[in-house]
Protein backbone atom coordinates (compact mmCIF):
# COMPACT_ATOMS: atom_id res chain seq x y z
CA UNK A 1 0.00 0.00 0.00
CA UNK A 2 1.13 3.54 -0.64
CA UNK A 3 1.66 6.14 2.04
CA UNK A 4 -1.63 7.76 1.08
CA UNK A 5 -3.66 4.57 1.36
CA UNK A 6 -2.03 3.89 4.74
CA UNK A 7 -3.05 7.39 5.81
CA UNK A 8 -6.64 6.74 4.67
CA UNK A 9 -6.72 3.31 6.37
CA UNK A 10 -5.33 4.70 9.64
CA UNK A 11 -7.70 7.68 9.63
CA UNK A 12 -10.64 5.32 9.04
CA UNK A 13 -9.48 3.18 11.97
CA UNK A 14 -9.27 6.28 14.18
CA UNK A 15 -12.69 7.44 12.98
CA UNK A 16 -14.13 4.07 13.97
CA UNK A 17 -12.55 4.48 17.39
CA UNK A 18 -14.10 7.94 17.83
CA UNK A 19 -17.52 6.77 16.67
CA UNK A 20 -17.38 3.94 19.24
CA UNK A 21 -16.61 6.52 21.94
CA UNK A 22 -19.59 8.63 20.84
CA UNK A 23 -22.04 5.74 20.70
CA UNK A 24 -20.90 4.36 24.04
CA UNK A 25 -20.92 7.71 25.82
CA UNK A 26 -23.71 9.61 24.07
CA UNK A 27 -23.81 12.57 26.47
CA UNK A 28 -21.79 14.70 24.03
CA UNK A 29 -24.25 14.01 21.19
CA UNK A 30 -27.21 14.74 23.45
CA UNK A 31 -25.52 18.00 24.46
CA UNK A 32 -24.74 18.93 20.86
CA UNK A 33 -28.34 18.34 19.78
CA UNK A 34 -30.08 19.36 23.00
CA UNK A 35 -28.64 22.86 23.44
CA UNK A 36 -29.71 24.25 20.03
CA UNK A 37 -33.11 22.59 20.30
CA UNK A 38 -33.70 24.16 23.72
CA UNK A 39 -32.59 27.57 22.41
CA UNK A 40 -34.86 27.26 19.42
CA UNK A 41 -37.91 26.32 21.51
CA UNK A 42 -37.08 29.08 23.99
CA UNK A 43 -36.65 31.77 21.37
CA UNK A 44 -39.62 30.73 19.23
CA UNK A 45 -42.17 30.08 21.97
CA UNK A 46 -41.05 32.51 24.69
CA UNK A 47 -39.53 35.49 22.85
CA UNK A 48 -40.71 34.72 19.32
CA UNK A 49 -44.03 36.56 19.38
CA UNK A 50 -42.44 39.85 20.38
CA UNK A 51 -39.22 39.47 18.42
CA UNK A 52 -41.07 38.50 15.24
CA UNK A 53 -43.04 41.71 15.33
CA UNK A 54 -39.82 43.69 15.60
CA UNK A 55 -38.30 42.16 12.46
CA UNK A 56 -40.00 44.79 10.28
CA UNK A 57 -39.09 45.15 6.61
CA UNK A 58 -42.08 43.68 4.83
CA UNK A 59 -42.89 40.75 7.10
CA UNK A 60 -46.18 40.35 8.88
CA UNK A 61 -44.34 39.57 12.10
CA UNK A 62 -45.13 37.14 14.87
CA UNK A 63 -43.95 33.75 15.94
CA UNK A 64 -43.88 32.03 12.51
CA UNK A 65 -41.77 34.76 10.93
CA UNK A 66 -39.37 34.64 13.85
CA UNK A 67 -39.03 30.85 13.51
CA UNK A 68 -38.04 31.40 9.87
CA UNK A 69 -35.60 34.13 10.80
CA UNK A 70 -34.08 32.15 13.67
CA UNK A 71 -33.58 28.70 12.09
CA UNK A 72 -30.38 29.44 10.05
CA UNK A 73 -28.71 30.91 13.14
CA UNK A 74 -29.67 27.88 15.21
CA UNK A 75 -28.22 25.57 12.54
CA UNK A 76 -24.88 27.41 12.69
CA UNK A 77 -25.07 27.37 16.51
CA UNK A 78 -25.42 23.57 16.31
CA UNK A 79 -22.13 23.36 14.42
CA UNK A 80 -20.39 25.73 16.86
CA UNK A 81 -21.63 23.71 19.85
CA UNK A 82 -20.13 20.49 18.48
CA UNK A 83 -16.67 22.01 18.64
CA UNK A 84 -16.66 22.08 22.42
CA UNK A 85 -17.12 18.31 22.53
CA UNK A 86 -14.22 17.93 20.10
CA UNK A 87 -11.88 20.06 22.20
CA UNK A 88 -12.81 18.05 25.30
CA UNK A 89 -12.32 14.65 23.68
CA UNK A 90 -9.00 15.69 22.10
CA UNK A 91 -7.74 16.97 25.46
CA UNK A 92 -8.88 13.75 27.17
CA UNK A 93 -7.09 11.71 24.52
CA UNK A 94 -3.85 13.63 24.98
CA UNK A 95 -4.02 13.17 28.76
CA UNK A 96 -4.19 9.37 28.34
CA UNK A 97 -1.25 7.14 27.54
CA UNK A 98 -2.92 5.89 24.36
CA UNK A 99 -1.73 8.83 22.27
CA UNK A 100 1.86 8.25 23.43
CA UNK A 101 1.40 4.68 22.21
CA UNK A 102 0.14 5.89 18.83
CA UNK A 103 3.18 8.16 18.54
CA UNK A 104 5.56 5.23 19.04
CA UNK A 105 3.81 3.20 16.33
CA UNK A 106 4.49 3.36 12.63
CA UNK A 107 1.11 4.85 11.73
CA UNK A 108 0.05 7.90 9.78
CA UNK A 109 0.96 10.79 12.05
CA UNK A 110 -2.16 12.90 11.53
CA UNK A 111 -4.63 10.02 11.67
CA UNK A 112 -5.48 10.58 15.35
CA UNK A 113 -6.53 14.17 14.59
CA UNK A 114 -8.25 13.30 11.32
CA UNK A 115 -10.26 10.67 13.18
CA UNK A 116 -11.46 13.32 15.63
CA UNK A 117 -12.35 15.77 12.86
CA UNK A 118 -14.26 13.20 10.81
CA UNK A 119 -16.06 11.94 13.91
CA UNK A 120 -17.14 15.44 14.91
CA UNK A 121 -18.22 16.18 11.36
CA UNK A 122 -20.49 13.14 11.25
CA UNK A 123 -21.82 14.05 14.68
CA UNK A 124 -22.54 17.62 13.58
CA UNK A 125 -24.29 16.41 10.42
CA UNK A 126 -26.51 14.18 12.58
CA UNK A 127 -27.10 17.13 14.90
CA UNK A 128 -28.01 19.39 11.96
CA UNK A 129 -30.51 16.81 10.66
CA UNK A 130 -32.27 16.58 14.04
CA UNK A 131 -32.18 20.33 14.73
CA UNK A 132 -33.34 21.00 11.15
CA UNK A 133 -36.29 18.63 11.64
CA UNK A 134 -37.27 20.34 14.89
CA UNK A 135 -37.01 23.72 13.11
CA UNK A 136 -39.47 22.48 10.47
CA UNK A 137 -41.82 21.36 13.24
CA UNK A 138 -41.83 24.79 14.93
CA UNK A 139 -42.59 26.67 11.72
CA UNK A 140 -39.40 26.96 9.66
CA UNK A 141 -40.51 27.11 6.01
CA UNK A 142 -37.50 27.16 3.64
CA UNK A 143 -38.25 27.81 -0.03
CA UNK A 144 -34.96 26.45 -1.38
CA UNK A 145 -34.68 24.32 -4.53
CA UNK A 146 -32.54 21.14 -4.47
CA UNK A 147 -29.43 22.99 -5.67
CA UNK A 148 -29.81 25.59 -2.93
CA UNK A 149 -30.30 22.82 -0.35
CA UNK A 150 -27.09 21.14 -1.53
CA UNK A 151 -25.26 24.46 -1.43
CA UNK A 152 -26.54 25.13 2.11
CA UNK A 153 -25.39 21.67 3.25
CA UNK A 154 -21.99 22.25 1.61
CA UNK A 155 -21.61 25.60 3.39
CA UNK A 156 -22.58 24.04 6.73
CA UNK A 157 -20.04 21.27 6.10
CA UNK A 158 -17.35 23.83 5.33
CA UNK A 159 -18.14 25.76 8.52
CA UNK A 160 -18.07 22.49 10.49
CA UNK A 161 -14.63 21.52 9.15
CA UNK A 162 -13.23 24.98 9.86
CA UNK A 163 -14.55 25.20 13.43
CA UNK A 164 -13.65 21.56 14.18
CA UNK A 165 -9.98 21.97 13.18
CA UNK A 166 -9.90 25.12 15.30
CA UNK A 167 -11.36 23.19 18.24
CA UNK A 168 -8.89 20.31 17.76
CA UNK A 169 -6.13 22.90 18.14
CA UNK A 170 -7.92 24.25 21.27
CA UNK A 171 -7.97 20.72 22.71
CA UNK A 172 -4.27 20.22 21.96
CA UNK A 173 -3.11 23.53 23.39
CA UNK A 174 -5.06 22.99 26.64
CA UNK A 175 -3.14 21.64 29.60
CA UNK A 176 -6.33 20.28 31.17
CA UNK A 177 -9.74 19.03 30.13
CA UNK A 178 -11.34 21.98 31.98
CA UNK A 179 -9.40 24.47 29.87
CA UNK A 180 -10.31 22.54 26.75
CA UNK A 181 -13.97 22.83 27.68
CA UNK A 182 -13.73 26.60 28.22
CA UNK A 183 -11.54 27.65 25.28
CA UNK A 184 -14.19 27.17 22.55
CA UNK A 185 -16.84 29.05 24.62
CA UNK A 186 -16.58 32.19 22.44
CA UNK A 187 -17.76 30.06 19.52
CA UNK A 188 -21.03 29.50 21.39
CA UNK A 189 -21.34 33.20 22.21
CA UNK A 190 -20.54 34.62 18.77
CA UNK A 191 -23.80 33.44 17.11
CA UNK A 192 -25.70 35.58 19.66
CA UNK A 193 -23.59 38.62 18.70
CA UNK A 194 -24.43 38.16 15.03
CA UNK A 195 -27.46 38.49 12.79
CA UNK A 196 -28.61 35.06 14.00
CA UNK A 197 -31.14 36.18 16.62
CA UNK A 198 -31.86 39.78 15.59
CA UNK A 199 -31.01 41.94 12.58
CA UNK A 200 -27.76 43.84 13.09
CA UNK A 201 -29.39 47.18 12.21
CA UNK A 202 -31.47 46.89 15.39
CA UNK A 203 -28.26 46.92 17.49
CA UNK A 204 -26.30 49.90 18.91
CA UNK A 205 -23.59 51.09 16.48
CA UNK A 206 -20.61 49.47 18.19
CA UNK A 207 -22.35 46.11 18.62
CA UNK A 208 -23.68 46.25 15.08
CA UNK A 209 -20.18 46.97 13.75
CA UNK A 210 -18.81 43.97 15.63
CA UNK A 211 -21.68 41.75 14.49
CA UNK A 212 -21.20 42.69 10.86
CA UNK A 213 -17.46 42.05 10.91
CA UNK A 214 -17.32 38.75 12.76
CA UNK A 215 -17.56 35.50 10.78
CA UNK A 216 -20.89 34.24 12.12
CA UNK A 217 -22.97 36.97 10.46
CA UNK A 218 -21.83 36.08 6.91
CA UNK A 219 -22.15 32.37 7.81
CA UNK A 220 -25.74 32.82 8.90
CA UNK A 221 -26.66 35.27 6.11
CA UNK A 222 -25.37 32.80 3.52
CA UNK A 223 -27.42 29.91 4.94
CA UNK A 224 -30.44 32.21 5.31
CA UNK A 225 -30.09 33.36 1.72
CA UNK A 226 -29.76 29.82 0.37
CA UNK A 227 -32.71 28.43 2.35
CA UNK A 228 -35.07 31.42 2.44
CA UNK A 229 -34.07 33.43 -0.61
CA UNK A 230 -32.91 36.55 1.22
CA UNK A 231 -30.12 38.49 -0.56
CA UNK A 232 -26.67 36.95 -0.06
CA UNK A 233 -24.42 39.48 -1.78
CA UNK A 234 -20.80 39.21 -0.77
CA UNK A 235 -21.62 37.05 2.29
CA UNK A 236 -20.97 33.79 0.40
CA UNK A 237 -17.45 34.72 -0.62
CA UNK A 238 -16.73 36.23 2.81
CA UNK A 239 -17.92 32.95 4.37
CA UNK A 240 -15.62 30.88 2.18
CA UNK A 241 -12.66 33.14 2.95
CA UNK A 242 -13.32 33.02 6.72
CA UNK A 243 -13.78 29.22 6.63
CA UNK A 244 -10.64 28.54 4.62
CA UNK A 245 -8.66 30.90 6.85
CA UNK A 246 -9.97 29.39 10.11
CA UNK A 247 -9.48 25.87 8.77
CA UNK A 248 -5.88 26.52 7.69
CA UNK A 249 -5.06 28.20 10.99
CA UNK A 250 -6.71 25.37 12.96
CA UNK A 251 -5.14 22.60 10.88
CA UNK A 252 -1.62 24.04 10.91
CA UNK A 253 -1.76 24.83 14.65
CA UNK A 254 -3.14 21.36 15.41
CA UNK A 255 -0.46 19.61 13.35
CA UNK A 256 2.38 21.56 14.91
CA UNK A 257 0.97 21.14 18.44
CA UNK A 258 0.54 17.41 17.89
CA UNK A 259 3.96 16.95 16.30
CA UNK A 260 5.84 19.03 18.83
CA UNK A 261 8.24 17.14 21.03
CA UNK A 262 6.35 16.88 24.35
CA UNK A 263 9.65 17.31 26.21
CA UNK A 264 10.49 20.72 24.79
CA UNK B 1 8.66 1.51 2.07
CA UNK B 2 12.12 -0.03 2.32
CA UNK B 3 14.13 2.10 4.73
CA UNK B 4 17.86 2.12 4.20
CA UNK B 5 19.50 0.43 7.12
CA UNK B 6 22.34 2.06 8.91
CA UNK B 7 25.30 -0.18 9.60
CA UNK B 8 25.47 -1.23 13.25
CA UNK B 9 27.10 -4.10 15.03
CA UNK B 10 24.96 -7.18 14.59
CA UNK B 11 23.49 -8.36 17.84
CA UNK B 12 22.77 -5.01 19.47
CA UNK B 13 19.11 -4.26 20.01
CA UNK B 14 19.91 -0.91 21.57
CA UNK B 15 23.19 0.93 21.36
CA UNK B 16 23.57 4.42 22.76
CA UNK B 17 26.64 6.53 23.29
CA UNK B 18 26.67 9.85 25.08
CA UNK B 19 22.89 10.09 25.32
CA UNK B 20 22.04 13.44 26.79
CA UNK B 21 18.77 15.16 27.62
CA UNK B 22 17.78 18.13 29.72
CA UNK B 23 14.50 19.84 30.46
CA UNK B 24 15.43 23.48 30.58
CA UNK B 25 18.12 23.79 33.24
CA UNK B 26 17.41 20.35 34.63
CA UNK B 27 19.84 17.75 33.30
CA UNK B 28 17.96 14.44 33.15
CA UNK B 29 20.38 12.21 31.22
CA UNK B 30 24.02 13.13 31.51
CA UNK B 31 25.69 11.28 28.65
CA UNK B 32 24.73 7.66 29.20
CA UNK B 33 26.10 4.70 27.20
CA UNK B 34 24.01 1.58 26.76
CA UNK B 35 24.49 -1.64 24.83
CA UNK B 36 21.71 -4.21 24.91
CA UNK B 37 22.34 -7.53 23.16
CA UNK B 38 19.50 -9.01 21.12
CA UNK B 39 17.40 -11.62 22.86
CA UNK B 40 18.39 -10.55 26.36
CA UNK B 41 16.71 -8.73 29.23
CA UNK B 42 18.31 -5.44 30.12
CA UNK B 43 17.25 -3.60 33.26
CA UNK B 44 17.72 0.08 33.86
CA UNK B 45 17.53 0.33 37.60
CA UNK B 46 17.21 3.50 39.57
CA UNK B 47 15.18 5.53 42.05
CA UNK B 48 12.38 7.86 41.05
CA UNK B 49 13.70 10.80 39.09
CA UNK B 50 16.87 9.02 37.97
CA UNK B 51 15.90 9.49 34.31
CA UNK B 52 14.59 5.99 33.52
CA UNK B 53 11.33 7.05 31.89
CA UNK B 54 13.09 9.78 29.91
CA UNK B 55 15.52 7.17 28.56
CA UNK B 56 12.62 4.95 27.46
CA UNK B 57 10.78 7.90 25.91
CA UNK B 58 13.85 8.77 23.85
CA UNK B 59 14.66 5.20 22.81
CA UNK B 60 11.03 4.58 21.80
CA UNK B 61 10.96 7.71 19.55
CA UNK B 62 8.45 9.60 21.69
CA UNK B 63 10.81 12.49 22.47
CA UNK B 64 14.06 13.69 21.01
CA UNK B 65 17.51 13.53 22.60
CA UNK B 66 19.71 16.61 22.92
CA UNK B 67 22.86 14.74 22.04
CA UNK B 68 24.25 11.26 21.51
CA UNK B 69 24.39 8.49 18.92
CA UNK B 70 21.57 6.02 19.29
CA UNK B 71 20.55 3.03 17.23
CA UNK B 72 17.52 0.94 18.10
CA UNK B 73 16.73 -2.37 16.38
CA UNK B 74 19.50 -1.62 13.89
CA UNK B 75 18.19 1.78 12.83
CA UNK B 76 19.42 5.23 13.61
CA UNK B 77 16.90 6.75 16.02
CA UNK B 78 17.03 10.29 14.69
CA UNK B 79 17.11 9.48 10.97
CA UNK B 80 14.78 6.48 10.74
CA UNK B 81 12.22 6.78 13.54
CA UNK B 82 9.55 4.94 11.52
CA UNK B 83 11.83 1.94 10.95
CA UNK B 84 12.46 1.86 14.70
CA UNK B 85 8.71 2.08 15.38
CA UNK B 86 8.04 -0.99 13.25
CA UNK B 87 10.35 -3.08 15.43
CA UNK B 88 9.37 -1.95 18.93
CA UNK B 89 6.53 -1.97 21.40
CA UNK B 90 6.25 0.22 24.49
CA UNK B 91 4.41 -0.48 27.71
CA UNK B 92 4.44 2.49 29.99
CA UNK B 93 4.10 3.02 33.67
CA UNK B 94 0.61 4.39 33.04
CA UNK B 95 -1.34 2.01 30.89
CA UNK B 96 -1.61 3.15 27.30
CA UNK B 97 -4.95 1.52 26.65
CA UNK B 98 -8.12 3.19 25.39
CA UNK B 99 -10.13 2.98 28.59
CA UNK B 100 -13.44 3.69 26.83
CA UNK B 101 -13.05 0.66 24.55
CA UNK B 102 -13.25 -2.97 25.61
CA UNK B 103 -10.18 -5.17 25.83
CA UNK B 104 -11.10 -6.90 22.61
CA UNK B 105 -11.70 -3.59 20.80
CA UNK B 106 -8.33 -2.29 22.00
CA UNK B 107 -6.60 -5.32 20.51
CA UNK B 108 -8.53 -5.07 17.24
CA UNK B 109 -7.64 -1.37 17.08
CA UNK B 110 -3.98 -2.38 17.20
CA UNK B 111 -4.57 -5.05 14.55
CA UNK B 112 -6.14 -2.43 12.26
CA UNK B 113 -3.28 0.00 12.84
CA UNK B 114 -0.83 -2.74 11.89
CA UNK B 115 -2.90 -3.26 8.73
CA UNK B 116 -3.52 -6.93 9.46
CA UNK B 117 -6.25 -8.60 7.41
CA UNK B 118 -9.56 -8.68 9.30
CA UNK B 119 -9.67 -12.42 10.05
CA UNK B 120 -5.99 -12.51 10.96
CA UNK B 121 -6.47 -9.54 13.32
CA UNK B 122 -9.46 -11.15 15.02
CA UNK B 123 -7.65 -14.46 15.43
CA UNK B 124 -4.62 -12.81 16.98
CA UNK B 125 -6.80 -10.68 19.26
CA UNK B 126 -8.53 -13.85 20.49
CA UNK B 127 -5.15 -15.57 21.01
CA UNK B 128 -3.77 -12.64 23.00
CA UNK B 129 -6.92 -12.39 25.15
CA UNK B 130 -6.47 -16.07 25.93
CA UNK B 131 -2.75 -15.85 26.57
CA UNK B 132 -3.02 -12.84 28.89
CA UNK B 133 -6.04 -14.16 30.75
CA UNK B 134 -8.42 -11.37 29.70
CA UNK B 135 -11.05 -13.60 28.05
CA UNK B 136 -13.68 -13.12 30.75
CA UNK B 137 -13.39 -9.33 30.61
CA UNK B 138 -12.86 -9.11 26.84
CA UNK B 139 -16.21 -7.39 26.26
CA UNK B 140 -15.96 -4.98 29.20
CA UNK B 141 -14.57 -1.43 28.93
CA UNK B 142 -10.90 -1.30 29.93
CA UNK B 143 -11.70 1.37 32.55
CA UNK B 144 -13.31 -1.37 34.65
CA UNK B 145 -10.12 -3.46 34.66
CA UNK B 146 -7.82 -3.86 37.66
CA UNK B 147 -4.32 -2.36 37.47
CA UNK B 148 -2.77 -5.74 36.73
CA UNK B 149 -5.29 -6.50 34.01
CA UNK B 150 -4.80 -3.10 32.33
CA UNK B 151 -1.06 -3.71 32.34
CA UNK B 152 -1.56 -7.13 30.74
CA UNK B 153 -3.85 -5.65 28.09
CA UNK B 154 -1.30 -2.91 27.48
CA UNK B 155 1.43 -5.46 26.87
CA UNK B 156 -0.87 -7.63 24.74
CA UNK B 157 -1.61 -4.59 22.54
CA UNK B 158 2.11 -4.10 22.05
CA UNK B 159 2.54 -7.71 20.92
CA UNK B 160 0.02 -7.33 18.09
CA UNK B 161 2.78 -5.92 15.88
CA UNK B 162 5.25 -8.76 16.54
CA UNK B 163 7.90 -6.48 18.07
CA UNK B 164 11.53 -7.60 18.23
CA UNK B 165 12.21 -5.23 21.11
CA UNK B 166 9.83 -4.38 23.95
CA UNK B 167 10.30 -1.44 26.30
CA UNK B 168 8.70 -2.01 29.68
CA UNK B 169 8.71 1.14 31.77
CA UNK B 170 8.21 0.05 35.37
CA UNK B 171 5.93 -2.82 34.36
CA UNK B 172 5.07 -3.86 37.90
CA UNK B 173 4.96 -0.53 39.75
CA UNK B 174 1.72 -0.38 41.71
CA UNK B 175 0.86 -4.04 41.18
CA UNK B 176 0.11 -6.45 44.00
CA UNK B 177 2.66 -9.25 44.58
CA UNK B 178 0.62 -11.85 42.73
CA UNK B 179 0.17 -9.66 39.62
CA UNK B 180 3.85 -8.81 39.80
CA UNK B 181 4.82 -12.47 39.71
CA UNK B 182 2.40 -13.02 36.83
CA UNK B 183 4.03 -10.18 34.89
CA UNK B 184 7.47 -11.67 35.54
CA UNK B 185 6.34 -14.98 34.08
CA UNK B 186 4.97 -13.20 31.00
CA UNK B 187 8.31 -11.44 30.54
CA UNK B 188 10.23 -14.72 30.87
CA UNK B 189 7.96 -16.32 28.26
CA UNK B 190 8.59 -13.44 25.86
CA UNK B 191 12.34 -13.78 26.28
CA UNK B 192 12.04 -17.50 25.57
CA UNK B 193 10.53 -16.55 22.22
CA UNK B 194 13.60 -14.49 21.37
CA UNK B 195 12.26 -11.00 22.07
CA UNK B 196 14.63 -8.41 23.56
CA UNK B 197 13.33 -6.72 26.70
CA UNK B 198 14.42 -3.28 27.86
CA UNK B 199 13.08 -2.93 31.36
CA UNK B 200 13.11 -0.07 33.82
CA UNK B 201 12.44 -0.69 37.46
CA UNK B 202 12.99 0.74 40.89
CA UNK B 203 12.72 -2.72 42.40
CA UNK B 204 16.10 -4.30 42.85
CA UNK B 205 14.57 -7.72 43.23
CA UNK B 206 12.90 -7.37 39.85
CA UNK B 207 16.16 -6.61 38.06
CA UNK B 208 17.81 -9.45 39.96
CA UNK B 209 15.05 -11.88 38.96
CA UNK B 210 14.70 -10.97 35.30
CA UNK B 211 17.71 -9.22 33.89
CA UNK B 212 20.75 -10.58 32.11
CA UNK B 213 22.44 -7.22 32.52
CA UNK B 214 21.67 -4.31 34.81
CA UNK B 215 22.64 -0.67 34.56
CA UNK B 216 22.30 1.44 37.67
CA UNK B 217 21.06 4.89 36.82
CA UNK B 218 21.43 7.69 39.32
CA UNK B 219 20.97 11.39 38.64
CA UNK B 220 21.14 10.80 34.90
CA UNK B 221 24.39 8.81 34.98
CA UNK B 222 25.06 5.09 34.73
CA UNK B 223 26.97 4.47 37.95
CA UNK B 224 27.44 0.73 37.47
CA UNK B 225 26.76 -1.83 34.79
CA UNK B 226 27.06 -5.59 34.62
CA UNK B 227 25.30 -8.87 35.33
CA UNK B 228 23.46 -8.99 38.66
CA UNK B 229 26.23 -11.30 39.91
CA UNK B 230 29.02 -8.91 38.87
CA UNK B 231 27.30 -6.04 40.57
CA UNK B 232 26.84 -7.99 43.77
CA UNK B 233 30.57 -8.76 43.83
CA UNK B 234 31.24 -5.03 43.93
CA UNK B 235 30.04 -4.78 47.52
CA UNK B 236 31.46 -6.32 50.63
CA UNK B 237 30.12 -9.73 51.50
CA UNK B 238 27.08 -10.16 53.69
CA UNK B 239 26.84 -10.16 57.44
CA UNK B 240 25.02 -11.75 60.32
CA UNK B 241 23.16 -9.38 62.58
CA UNK B 242 22.80 -10.34 66.27
CA UNK B 243 20.59 -8.58 68.79
CA UNK B 244 21.11 -8.71 72.53
CA UNK B 245 19.03 -8.02 75.62
CA UNK B 246 21.40 -5.40 77.05
CA UNK B 247 24.63 -3.47 76.45
CA UNK B 248 26.61 -5.74 78.74
CA UNK B 249 25.89 -8.81 76.61
CA UNK B 250 26.59 -6.78 73.48
CA UNK B 251 30.02 -5.72 74.76
CA UNK B 252 31.01 -9.25 75.66
CA UNK B 253 29.95 -10.55 72.28
CA UNK B 254 31.76 -7.73 70.48
CA UNK B 255 34.98 -8.56 72.34
CA UNK B 256 34.65 -12.23 71.51
CA UNK B 257 34.01 -11.79 67.78
CA UNK B 258 36.78 -10.30 65.65
CA UNK B 259 35.83 -7.68 63.11
CA UNK B 260 32.31 -7.24 64.43
CA UNK B 261 30.66 -3.83 64.53
CA UNK B 262 28.48 -3.13 67.57
CA UNK B 263 25.57 -0.68 67.52
CA UNK B 264 24.95 0.37 71.11
CA UNK B 265 21.64 2.09 70.37
CA UNK B 266 19.98 -0.85 68.66
CA UNK B 267 21.86 -3.40 70.80
CA UNK B 268 22.92 -5.19 67.63
CA UNK B 269 26.20 -6.54 66.42
CA UNK B 270 27.11 -7.00 62.78
CA UNK B 271 29.42 -9.90 62.11
CA UNK B 272 30.92 -10.21 58.64
CA UNK B 273 30.21 -13.52 56.94
CA UNK B 274 28.10 -15.11 54.29
CA UNK B 275 25.69 -16.70 56.75
CA UNK B 276 26.44 -20.26 55.67
CA UNK B 277 25.40 -23.05 58.06
CA UNK B 278 28.96 -23.98 59.01
CA UNK B 279 30.01 -20.38 59.75
CA UNK B 280 26.80 -19.83 61.67
CA UNK B 281 27.40 -22.88 63.85
CA UNK B 282 30.95 -21.70 64.61
CA UNK B 283 29.63 -18.26 65.47
CA UNK B 284 27.02 -19.61 67.88
CA UNK B 285 29.59 -21.96 69.45
CA UNK B 286 31.86 -19.01 70.09
CA UNK B 287 29.06 -17.08 71.76
CA UNK B 288 28.21 -20.11 73.87
CA UNK B 289 31.79 -20.25 75.10
CA UNK B 290 31.57 -16.68 76.43
CA UNK B 291 28.04 -17.41 77.73
CA UNK B 292 26.21 -14.69 75.80
CA UNK B 293 22.50 -15.05 75.08
CA UNK B 294 21.42 -13.97 71.59
CA UNK B 295 17.92 -12.48 71.49
CA UNK B 296 17.56 -12.44 67.73
CA UNK B 297 19.60 -13.35 64.69
CA UNK B 298 19.22 -12.37 61.05
CA UNK B 299 21.34 -13.13 58.01
CA UNK B 300 21.94 -10.44 55.44
CA UNK B 301 23.18 -11.76 52.09
CA UNK B 302 24.44 -9.14 49.63
CA UNK B 303 21.81 -8.13 47.10
CA UNK B 304 21.45 -5.32 44.62
CA UNK B 305 20.31 -3.06 47.45
CA UNK B 306 23.79 -3.17 48.83
CA UNK B 307 25.24 -2.38 45.42
CA UNK B 308 22.85 0.47 45.13
CA UNK B 309 23.62 1.86 48.54
CA UNK B 310 27.33 1.44 48.05
CA UNK B 311 27.35 3.20 44.69
CA UNK B 312 24.77 5.94 45.10
CA UNK B 313 24.81 6.61 48.83
CA UNK B 314 21.07 7.15 48.84
CA UNK B 315 19.70 4.83 51.49
CA UNK B 316 16.42 6.72 51.62
CA UNK B 317 15.41 5.91 48.07
CA UNK B 318 15.40 2.13 48.24
CA UNK B 319 13.71 -0.47 50.32
CA UNK B 320 16.29 -2.52 52.13
CA UNK B 321 15.28 -6.13 52.15
CA UNK B 322 16.60 -8.10 55.07
CA UNK B 323 16.79 -11.80 54.73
Amino acid sequence: MSTLSYAVADSTTMLRRNLKHMVRYPTVILFVIGIPVVFMLLFVYVFGGTLGTGLGSGVTGGRTDYANYLAPGILVLTVAGGGQGTAISVAMDMAEGIVARFKTMNISRASVLTGHVLGTTLQSMLGLAVVGAVALLVGFRPNANPVEWLAAIAVLLLITLALTWLCVACGLVSKSVETASNLPMPLLLLPFLSSGFAPTDSMPDAVAWFAEHQPFTPFIETIRGLLLGTPIGSDAIVTVVWCVGIMLFGYLSARSLYDRDPSR
Amino acid sequence: MTPTTTAVAVGSAVRATGLRKSYGDHLVLDGIDLDVAEGTVFALLGPNGAGKTTAVQILSTLIGADDGEVSVAGHDLAREPDAVRVAIAVTGQFSAVDKLLTGEENLRLMADLHHLPLTEGRRRAADLLERFDIVDAARKPAMTYSGGMQRRLDLAMGLMGDPRLIFLDEPTTGLDPRSRRGMWQIIRDLVAEGVTIFLTTQYLEEADQLADRVALLDHGRVVAEGTPGELKRQVPSGHVSLRFADGHQLDRAARALDGSRPDGEALTLQVPGDGGVRALRALLDQLDRVAVEVEDLSIHTPDLDDVFLALTGQPDTVEVISR
